[in-house]
């Protein structure tokens, strides 16, 4: 009898609309979790798989010594690589393509590269305005090393612990 | 009008007709007709084409066509070596990644028969993250569904929860979706101490927001309203379309593979089986929003039991030595490239492995030719079990009851059609 009336009760007087009410009112006035995105950003962790990059040893000579393991692990297949001996005799790409359409992100070129060559870097925001601008090249992808190696060596000297 | 009348748009038994002149009244069955809800439907879950047959607002006949994401998954894994094949599975049920490698990471060590080798760290993390996935699932599933259902509310701090988890995820694997983590024999890498922090502070903070969750839509008339008795299953019949999961356990049987069949360490972690009891739209919701609080009990306890120490297996014919050793030793060297070029070789086999994914039975079918790839791959995935129910839930039911009975099921296509 008493859970009859109490829920008649509670029926007629909306409380559990009212309830509702209060925590969306509640929430009105809590801190903001958004963020104004293009001014602010999300935290990223040394180990996020963006933008694909061809790093540099310090004294400029690339590091990418065309093992083609990237190549060969790219479950996508979407990196094609050719080489050749250079001039002073040491073996290196003169082709280095990577069709990011196809690539999946999953990172297994970066984790198989043995000289730490082909990286995912920080960066998300590489949109481009036709396809054919996401058929990377190899001076592309040097050219993205160059730009963002001082993050790239600090996020590889953050994860190392753990590779 | 002569003939069969099938076809007639409206009423037209009358006077002026020529049968009315023989004297004989005839009622004349307004016809069904179809809808086609979906593929674009937002409230469709993706991309179904549901095929309803309506008279009036009363859904006759329900008939769900899928395909339409069809990527031939499981023929692709037959061509792929096994580590290179663990980031599709991401793409199966894309809102539990982590979950969906866990079946295929485990269906591979099985085959190997390392199953019993893998790092005790590496299994507590599995665990720990298939949990967290379980509640970013939930948490996506409950909040769609109560907007299916007309309430806008709990989205948005419910994402803002699982954003917090996609961090975690991100944190660990380097993306907030396709992270390709679990691999055979452990994890990909260690979870560093400050996630792990991350984690128990933001355990500490979830408890409350359910209950804030459970206060917007629980009690509330309109959710009742659009969810009581809509879609009943009976324990017999959910178990004949071939149920699992959360939706299996709405209808009352207590079924959970982590206790009937346990893997990783669930035998020692302390947690209990939310059991619904009318199996209708209603239950269902409440099944998940209390499993979630149980799973984040085994997160906690996971939490207590991350020890230092390895998180995958040390034999490097079928896990990458470390990096360091990789960059001195030759043996580590050859080691690291047979294994990202060729694999490993799994010995011949079959294996039915099943995980208690957050939709429910997980399961993978793997048979293995001794050779670096699968011979055949078959994925077992809940969601296509539960669509198939929509014709008997559906049945009878208005067609704003079909919406939230889609919501109530969880479907993703992505491992619907695989």
């Amino acid at each position: 009898m008493a859970t009859t009336l109490d829920r008649t009760a509670r029926s007629f007087l909306l409380t559990e609309l009212l309830g509702g009410m209060w925590t969306t009112l509640k929430f009105f006035f809590r801190p903001k979790a958004t963020i104004n995105y293009p001014h602010e950003k999300g935290p990223l962790s040394p180990r996020f798989k963006g933008e694909h990059a061809l790093r540099r040893y310090p004294n400029g000579e690339e590091r990418c010594i065309a093992c083609k393991l990237c190549e060969a692990v790219c479950p996508a297949q979407c990196i094609t690589i050719e080489a050749e001996p250079r001039a002073d005799g040491s073996r290196r790409t003169t082709r280095y393509d990577i069709d990011m359409t196809k690539c999946i992100y999953c990172g297994l070129c970066e984790e198989s590269c043995p000289v730490d060559a082909i990286v995912e870097g920080p960066n998300f925001e590489f949109s481009v305005e036709t396809r054919e601008e996401l058929l990377y090249d190899k001076a592309k992808l040097l050219a993205n090393g160059d730009r963002w190696e001082p993050e790239l060596a600090k996020r590889l000297e953050l994860d190392a612990p753990y590779r | 009008m002569s003939g069969t009348a099938i076809a007639n748009p409206g009423p037209v038994a009358d006077a002026a007709s020529p049968d009315a002149a023989s004297g004989a009244r005839r009622t004349v069955e307004v016809d069904n007709h179809t809808l086609n809800f979906g593929p674009q439907h937002p409230a469709a879950h993706g991309v179904l084409r549901l095929i309803l047959e309506m008279k009036g607002e009363i859904v006759e006949r329900a008939d769900p066509h899928i395909g339409l994401l069809h990527r031939g998954t499981e023929k692709f894994v037959e061509y792929k070596p096994y580590l290179q094949t663990m980031p599709y599975m991401d793409r199966l049920d894309y809102v539990s990644p982590m979950c969906m490698e866990h079946s295929y990471a485990i269906a591979i060590e099985r085959l190997l028969g390392i199953d019993g080798d893998v790092p005790r760290r590496g299994r507590v993390i599995r665990t720990m993250f298939a949990e967290l996935t379980r509640i970013m699932n939930h948490l996506l599933n409950i909040t769609t569904y109560a907007l299916d259902c007309g309430a806008i509310t709990p989205a948005f701090p419910a994402f803002e929860q699982r954003e917090h988890l996609l961090e975690f995820y991100e944190a660990v694997g380097g993306s907030h979706y396709h992270v390709n983590y679990f691999r055979p024999g452990g994890v990909a890498k260690d979870v560093p101490p400050e996630v792990e922090e991350r984690i128990r502070v933001w355990c500490r903070q979830f408890p409350a927001f359910v209950e804030e969750l459970e206060g917007l839509l629980t009690e509330n008339r309109i959710f009742k309203q659009r969810t009581v008795d809509i879609g009943v299953m009976t324990p017999e019949q959910a178990m004949e379309w071939g149920f699992s999961g959360p939706n299996l356990r709405a209808s009352g049987c207590a079924w959970d593979l982590r206790k009937a069949q346990p893997y990783e360490i669930y035998p020692e972690l302390d947690f209990d089986i939310p059991v619904g009891r009318h199996g209708d739209c209603y239950d269902r919701y409440l099944v998940r929003v209390r499993e979630m609080m149980q799973s984040l009990r085994i997160v906690e306890q996971c939490l207590d039991r991350l020890e230092p120490g390895p998180v995958r297996i040390r034999d490097f014919k079928i896990a990458p030595p470390p990096r360091r050793d990789m960059k001195r030793s030759m043996e580590a060297l050859i080691h690291h490239f047979k294994l990202y070029t060729e694999g490993f070789h799994v010995p011949a086999g079959a294996t039915y492995t099943v995980t208690e994914a957050p939709k429910g039975e997980f399961g993978m079918y793997l048979v293995a030719d001794g050779t670096n790839r699968p011979y055949r791959c078959k994925i077992r995935a809940p969601g296509f079990a539960h669509l198939q129910a929509m014709e008997v839930l559906s049945k009878g039911h208005m067609l704003a009851d079909a919406v939230a009975i889609i919501g109530s099921l969880d479907i993703v296509f992505g491992e619907i059609d695989r």
